[in-house]
């Protein structure tokens, strides 16, 4: 797999990565590379292995083979809450908010928690970051159900409170695990949008599983397509469109 | 304003009556210790199993902890505690009101300080078990407890303890128990109302709704959890320090470390009121304690099928709690509420 383009410098860089949960080689020798400021994309039929990706690099469990490097570090041996402290974080394919708690207290709790001392942890927050917060929220649509309890919120609107929480995290790159999955197709566009817009001008690095074909061509520059655990190709989005195998993989290939 | 004012106003009423309490009910002072206690418990339960999501069944150690060392150090301060239990009736053990007041203030102190190492130490072990597993753990963290201390002869073992003897009349000593019970209760309820108030609140609300989420961004989990469990350790030494000086002799298992009697209280009074709330644990402690009060004087024999029925009842049609139905009925008087402002410019406009 000589075609596989290594972009000098990557934010995140896997290097051979292995994981096998018994017997089911789920990430196979996997090496890609998500760049500093850029959008990246992972796509890939079900059970392909995209979801362990994303649970390897934020460190859910240990790896079998291979390294992830962020930031040029080694983080394949750290815990979770330190890899999100270091500023890489995800959402989840299966939405995850704090559903007993309003809209502005997940904002609030969902502050960057790099430099959380005893001090700040008995102190209320400042008010620039409740504005901040009600500033996300406003973004992503939620200001006026700011109050309401999140669980009580429709799928759709959970997911945007999620994607606003995240950036409230100020994230330096994020990992995004089906963004538009449920999400009404008229706000597909909307979100679109917006994650463009938080690349842009917040500029966090993303890197974002999709399934919507469509979704995925329209924002990602550069995508890595995995088949049964091995990374199958990778190019811009109109080669990875062209390319026979992946086609051929989402399809259920001729021989 | 007019909020804030009625709310002052309740806590004075509160305050006032918790004060003039052992005047106006003389005879019932040790029952309203005990209920100023049982808010103490609910209170500091509903910490870890409320607002925190991890439902203990073994927050009653700190209790029985609490009142040993209180114990071991009155006692140890001016005899050997050893020699003291051996020889229980048969040396001459006297505490000058000077000795006394030094020891009971010390001891209860060492409760408290006491039973936060013990915190940090058995969370260091416990957290690492969630949801049922956790209660159970800590349930055999509690009942291992009781068996232990029965066996240890230094401090009694099941004979237990007894602890110095009140310098002076009978009323004054109920008094003064009545007053620090009721102090700590305050104390506890005062302190817990600003910690939720602070990120610490969020924070373990986070860890109740979605622990893996929470440490996926990037919360100190751990650090939160020990401090939690560590604050409801502290206030239940105290009360563990005051309640054991209050009946004036410790046994282990039904004194110390009464697992199924005040360590399931706990629990049935925080699901009465309403957990994860600030007022629930103290309606709920009140509630059950004049329930069990009425029931143990008008129904003996029954009261424990009362108290069963109840607790049934509650879990079958009541599961949020007396505040937790509230908040479902009346949602806008909890602050949840669809604001009409179209976004954050237009209202600062």
């Amino acid at each position: 797999m000589a075609s596989i383009s290594s972009h000098m410098n990557g934010l995140i860089e896997c290097q051979g990565v292995t994981k096998a949960f018994g017997g089911v080689v789920a990430n196979n020798d996997i090496t890609l590379n998500v760049p500093k400021g850029r959008i990246t994309g992972l796509i890939g039929p079900n059970g392909s292995g995209k979801t362990t990706l994303f649970n390897s690099i934020v460190g859910y469990h240990p790896l079998d083979a291979g390294s992830i490097k962020f930031q040029g570090k080694e983080i394949s041996r750290l815990r979770v809450t330190h890899i999100a402290r270091m500023g890489l974080l995800r959402t989840f394919q299966q939405t995850r908010i704090y559903s007993k708690m309003n809209c502005v207290e997940n904002m609030l709790i969902s502050v960057p928690h790099r430099h959380e001392t005893y001090r700040t942890m008995f102190s209320k927050y400042p008010p620039e970051v409740t504005e901040r917060a009600e500033e996300l929220l406003d973004y992503v649509g939620l200001y006026q159900k700011r109050f309401l309890i999140s669980g009580d919120l429709s799928f759709g609107q959970q997911k945007l409170l999620e994607f606003a929480m995240a950036l409230m995290n100020e994230p330096e790159v994020l990992l995004l695990d089906e963004p538009t999955a449920g999400i009404n197709p008229t706000l597909i566009n909307g979100l679109i949008d917006r994650l463009k817009r938080a690349n842009e001008e917040m500029g966090v690095t993303l890197f974002v599983i999709e399934h919507n074909m469509r979704v995925i061509m329209n924002l990602a520059e550069h995508i890595y397509c995995l088949a049964n655990g091995k990374l199958l190709a990778d190019g811009r989005p109109e080669q990875i469109q062209k390319d026979h195998r992946v086609i051929d993989a989402y399809l259920g290939g001729r021989a | 304003m007019n909020a804030n004012r009625r709310a002052l106003a309740g806590y004075g009423a509160i305050l006032l009556v918790g004060g003039a309490a052992p005047f106006l009910f003389p005879n019932f002072m040790f029952q309203l210790a005990v209920l100023w206690i049982f808010i103490l418990f609910a209170l500091t339960w509903d910490t870890l199993g409320g607002q925190m999501g991890y439902n203990s069944l073994g927050n009653i150690v700190f209790f029985g902890a609490g009142m040993y060392i209180s114990a071991i150090v009155q006692i140890g301060l001016y005899y050997d505690v050893g020699e003291y239990t051996a020889h229980y009736g048969a040396i001459k053990v006297d505490f000058t009101p000077e000795q006394y007041f030094t020891g009971l203030a010390l001891g209860i102190g060492a409760a408290a300080v006491g039973c936060v190492i013990f915190a940090i130490v058995f969370g260091r072990i416990v957290f690492g078990l969630r949801g049922p597993y956790f209660a159970i753990g800590t349930l055999g963290v509690a009942l291992a407890a009781g068996e232990l201390v029965g066996t240890w002869e230094w401090v009694g073992a099941g004979g237990g303890i007894a602890l110095p003897v009140y310098p002076g009349e009978p009323d004054a000593r109920a008094q003064l128990f009545y007053y620090l019970s009721f102090v700590s209760a305050v104390l506890t309820f005062a302190f817990l109302k600003w910690l939720y108030s602070q990120r610490f609140g969020l924070a373990i609300n986070a860890i109740r709704d979605d622990e893996e989420k929470a440490e996926g961004m990037g919360i100190h989990t751990l650090r939160y959890k020990t401090i939690g469990w560590s604050v409801a350790a502290f206030f239940l030494g105290i009360s563990g320090a005051l309640f054991g000086n209050m009946i004036g002799f410790v046994e282990p298992l039904e004194v110390a470390f009464p697992t199924v009697t005040f360590g399931i209280f706990m629990v049935v009074m925080v699901l009465l009121g309403g957990k994860g709330t600030l007022w629930g644990p103290v309606l709920g402690a009140t509630l059950f304690h004049v329930i069990k009060e009425t029931t143990w004087t008008y129904m003996l024999g029954w009261q424990w099928v009362a108290l069963g029925a109840l607790i049934i009842v509650n879990i079958v049609y009541f599961q949020q709690g007396i505040l937790g139905w509230a908040q479902g009925k009346w949602p806008e008087r909890f602050g949840i509420i669809v604001d009409e402002h179209r976004s954050a410019e237009q209202e600062t406009r």
